[in-house]
């Protein structure tokens, strides 16, 4: 859908509209016709008040808490297990969530969370735009906690831009460094707390500050401390519009019926300055203030429509709310809205919010079977399993006494938090001999938390009921907890 | 460019010239000709897009100018910076019969020396129980009896698996080791004892015994290696004249049961196959019998007490002997000094 935007106005005034101050936002997306590279221009967003604003503020609370305190949670799993609630331990090779334990080769299920998680922004785009850009991205979250700051020390937009035109005083001088300063230590914490979550959290934090934490500790805090000082403090939006794939994903995701922060040309033009006492008639609500692009954190000017750049923030919603108060019009001028239904009311149409639509709904599906699928396969995750590997070299072995002999390496994974005896029987043959290398008998002593091969050997010498090739099954039990796991595989005793 | 240029084609230029006012840029300095009538040197805005070209024009295909961050240029530049630095610092600049080494004085090759050395300090821990340990004692430790396993796999790998194939399958002349034919005994003893001396090696103790060329050296005729072959063939029920047989019997007990006795179930203290059984270790066809007692048989298995190290002996016997065929231990002769758990350091 195009909408051409005529952009010809009146010499700008000061006052868009009485009380109503215009703000001199630079026009955004300058391109000039001679350079091949464009220059970061500096942004200064524009504090916004209002609903949107507030939940940016719940959200960037709670998920910065849950980042921070995550690691400190313990939770108890038995003796000489770890009691940290979430840990990824690389040296042991593997991954715990609270109750559950994830061992390497059941990385399937981080494959899984990894395409919930897809599939759940592919559902959440498709119906409300880049909510996860506006709200929830990481980059989004410690880029609003670093311009807290610099607000902090140094003021709203004006004040910054009279700051930074200014000439280095003691004052200046004072209000960079405290910025800095402080920008360091959120960065140093979040490179911090990053290592926490690798080791355990009470022990690596006293090490790293003796000097005893691994070389890897210090080299990914530091990096950590590095990319959330300088994407935070310096890139900001330069990360979301040159950096990030997932802008460019959205193209596709997207269509005229979701739902994105939309400036509602139907209703706001022809916009232009408004004058006390003026009639509405025959005229848009917008009164080009330009309070939509003071405050946007990535320099565009939303009423040129849905553009690359924009991260949904709906941080233009709340400026445009606080305007359109004061010159007494009903709100949302800009909103959560579609393409299509401003041209439904162009047309004279009514508005129509069409939440349900194949792509959704087939999102939603996906989705779910994905999330059960997983569900199932968790819930039904055994402490027992496994796997035989056949000898192929040599297929079989022929013995003095006209036997047959086949060779297997049996894994047997113990993933409880005690050790286990298990009896191991071959079931399907008719009367196998089963050894097990290196010891007599058949229970497998299997060390807790611990996979062990055992090397089986099955002969088998009434060969007639075989004919040349016979599937069978290995069993493991064990006694104690009553639980089993067994094995399909194959016998040959001849070509 | 010259007013002249721009006047054929004025009316077009409306809506992009005032886009080009808004964004503060001086509509008149704008080429409105297509840029292959002058040269096509000149950016242009294209008003389709609302973007600048960059003034590059292929048989009129022109490309828009959608402008890279600076910075990415400056990282660039700190790639080649890097570049630069990390040749100095590392070894990098192949010369005639050398290379310039760095001035790290890095090398992979002794990262790596070091890192396989530190590695066997973690292993001499299980390794040095290996050296002199009977089987028992290793099997009585489940974590000795694995790090054998896996070590003498290893070591099979990389010495034996050229003969007796990947997984011990063997092929002709040489045995295979999954089963439970053992020429030169089975047991645990047994085989270590062999992969230190060897067969007809370079040990003096080495395991030697002769399969003579009863043909080539004229101890026997043709007709006798024919009837002698039929002998030993009717063991497993494939002889097909019997007289040649019986001929056979008398000419066995007068030249094979020194060694493979009377019976022909062979003798593993003299290193004799049973010749009874359906093993065959050069084949059991008749021409390869034949070929065997015209030309005989020296097969070699080189002696490993040198090449490799105590342990890795071991480790290799009890690979080897739980392949599947390994036989029980006879008993420790009296005097004989087991290593047992209580008198490891």
């Amino acid at each position: 859908m195009t909408t051409l935007i005529d952009k010809t106005n009146p010499e700008p005034r000061r006052e868009a509209a009485p009380g109503v101050m215009r703000s001199r936002a630079p026009s955004p997306t300058p391109s000039t016709p001679v350079s091949l590279y464009k220059s970061r221009e500096q942004i200064y967003p524009k504090l916004a008040h209002g609903f949107f604003r507030n939940l940016k503020w719940i959200a960037l609370i709670v998920l910065l808490g849950i980042y921070y305190i995550l690691p400190w949670v313990r939770w108890d799993r038995g003796p000489g297990q770890p009691d940290q609630a979430v840990l990824v331990d690389f040296e042991n090779a593997r991954f715990y969530f609270f109750f559950i334990e994830i061992w390497p080769q059941e990385i399937y299920f981080i494959t899984g969370l990894l395409i919930l998680a897809a599939l759940g922004l592919f559902l959440v785009t498709s119906l409300f735009g880049r909510v996860w850009c506006g709200y929830a991205c990481p980059q989004t979250i410690w880029t609003d906690l670093f311009i807290y700051v610099e607000r902090f020390f140094e003021g709203d937009r004006n004040a910054r831009i009279k700051l930074d035109r200014a000439p280095w005083t003691l004052s200046k001088v004072y209000k960079k460094v405290a910025k800095h300063a402080v920008w360091l230590l959120i960065a140093l914490f979040t490179g911090g707390a990053w290592i926490l979550y690798f080791h355990d959290a009470p022990t690596i934090a006293r090490d790293f500050f003796l000097g005893h934490a691994p070389m890897t500790s210090y080299v990914f805090a530091a990096i950590l401390t590095f990319t959330t000082y300088s994407l935070a403090g310096f890139m900001r939006e330069q990360v979301c519009t040159y950096m990030c794939p997932w802008p460019r994903i959205q193209a596709a995701l997207i269509d005229e019926e979701a739902l994105n922060v939309t400036y509602r040309y139907d209703r706001g033009e022809p916009r232009g300055p408004h004058k006390k006492g003026a009639t509405w008639e025959g005229r848009g609500d917008c009164i080009d203030c330009r309070q939509c692009v003071a405050v946007c954190p990535v320099g565009i000017d939303i009423r040129d429509g849905l553009q690359l750049e924009c991260i949904g923030c709906a941080l233009c919603i709340d400026a445009c709310n606080g305007i359109m108060a004061k010159v007494d019009r009903p709100p949302n001028l800009i909103a959560y809205d579609t393409d299509a239904n401003v041209v439904r009311r162009m047309q004279g149409d009514k508005s129509r919010y069409r939440l349900i639509r194949s792509r959704t709904v087939i999102y939603a599906a996906v989705f779910a079977a994905v999330g059960f699928t997983m569900l199932y396969a968790l819930l039904a995750r055994t402490t027992l399993d496994l796997n035989v590997v056949r000898d192929r070299q040599p297929n079989f072995v022929r013995m003095s006494d006209g036997s047959v002999q086949n060779g297997y390496t049996i894994k047997v994974m113990n993933k409880a938090t005690a050790e286990r005896t298990l009896k191991l029987s071959a079931v399907g043959l008719p009367s196998p001999i089963v050894k097990v290398a290196g010891q007599t008998g058949l229970s497998l002593q299997v060390p807790a938390d611990e996979t062990i091969d055992f090397r089986v050997i099955v002969i088998e010498d009434d060969l007639d009921m075989l004919d040349g090739r016979a599937e069978f099954v290995f069993e493991l039990e064990d006694a104690d907890s009553d639980t089993t796991a067994n094995r399909p595989t194959v016998f040959v005793a001849g070509e | 460019m010259s007013d002249e240029n721009k006047t054929p084609s004025q009316p077009d230029a409306g809506d992009g010239a005032k886009k080009m006012v808004e964004r503060g840029v001086d509509p008149n300095l704008e080429p409105t000709l297509p840029n292959d009538a002058h040269g096509g040197h000149d950016p242009r805005f294209d008003e389709p897009t609302g973007q600048y070209t960059t003034g590059h024009s292929w048989d009129g295909i022109e490309e828009l100018n959608t402008p890279m961050p600076r910075w990415w240029l400056g990282i660039f530049y700190a790639t080649i910076a890097f570049s630069a630095v990390y040749m100095l610092l590392m070894p990098s600049i192949p010369l005639i019969d050398s290379y310039f080494d760095g001035i790290l004085d890095k090398s992979d090759r002794e990262d790596v020396s070091v890192e396989i050395a530190e590695l066997r300090m973690e292993r001499a821990l299980l390794a040095d129980r290996l050296a002199d340990a009977n089987l028992e004692y290793i099997t009585g430790d489940p974590e000795l009896f694995r790090f054998a396993m896996a070590a003498g796999k290893s070591a099979f790998g990389d010495n034996c698996a050229t003969c007796h194939g990947a997984g011990g399958q063997g092929f002709k002349g040489y045995p295979n080791l999954n089963d439970d034919v053992w020429i030169w005994g089975g047991s645990f003893e047994d085989i270590r004892h062999t992969l230190e001396v060897g067969i007809r090696a370079a040990h003096e103790d080495t395991r030697f015994n002769l399969m003579q060329a009863f043909g080539r050296d004229g101890l026997l005729d043709r007709d006798q290696i024919r009837d002698l072959t039929e002998y030993l063939l009717a063991f497993s029920g494939r002889g097909v004249d019997p007289d040649a047989s019986g001929r056979g019997r008398a000419l066995f007990a007068d030249n094979c049961a020194s060694c493979h006795g009377a019976d022909a179930m062979g003798d593993r203290s003299q290193g004799a196959p049973n010749l009874t059984d359906a093993e065959w270790l050069y084949g059991g066809e008749r021409e390869d019998i034949v070929e065997t007692l015209y030309g005989g048989r020296q097969g070699v298995m080189p002696n490993w007490h040198e090449r490799l190290d105590p342990e890795t002996i071991t480790a290799l016997a009890v690979y080897v002997h739980a392949l599947g065929g390994g036989e029980p231990s006879a008993p420790q002769p009296s005097g004989a000094d087991p290593q047992k758990p209580g008198m490891q350091p």
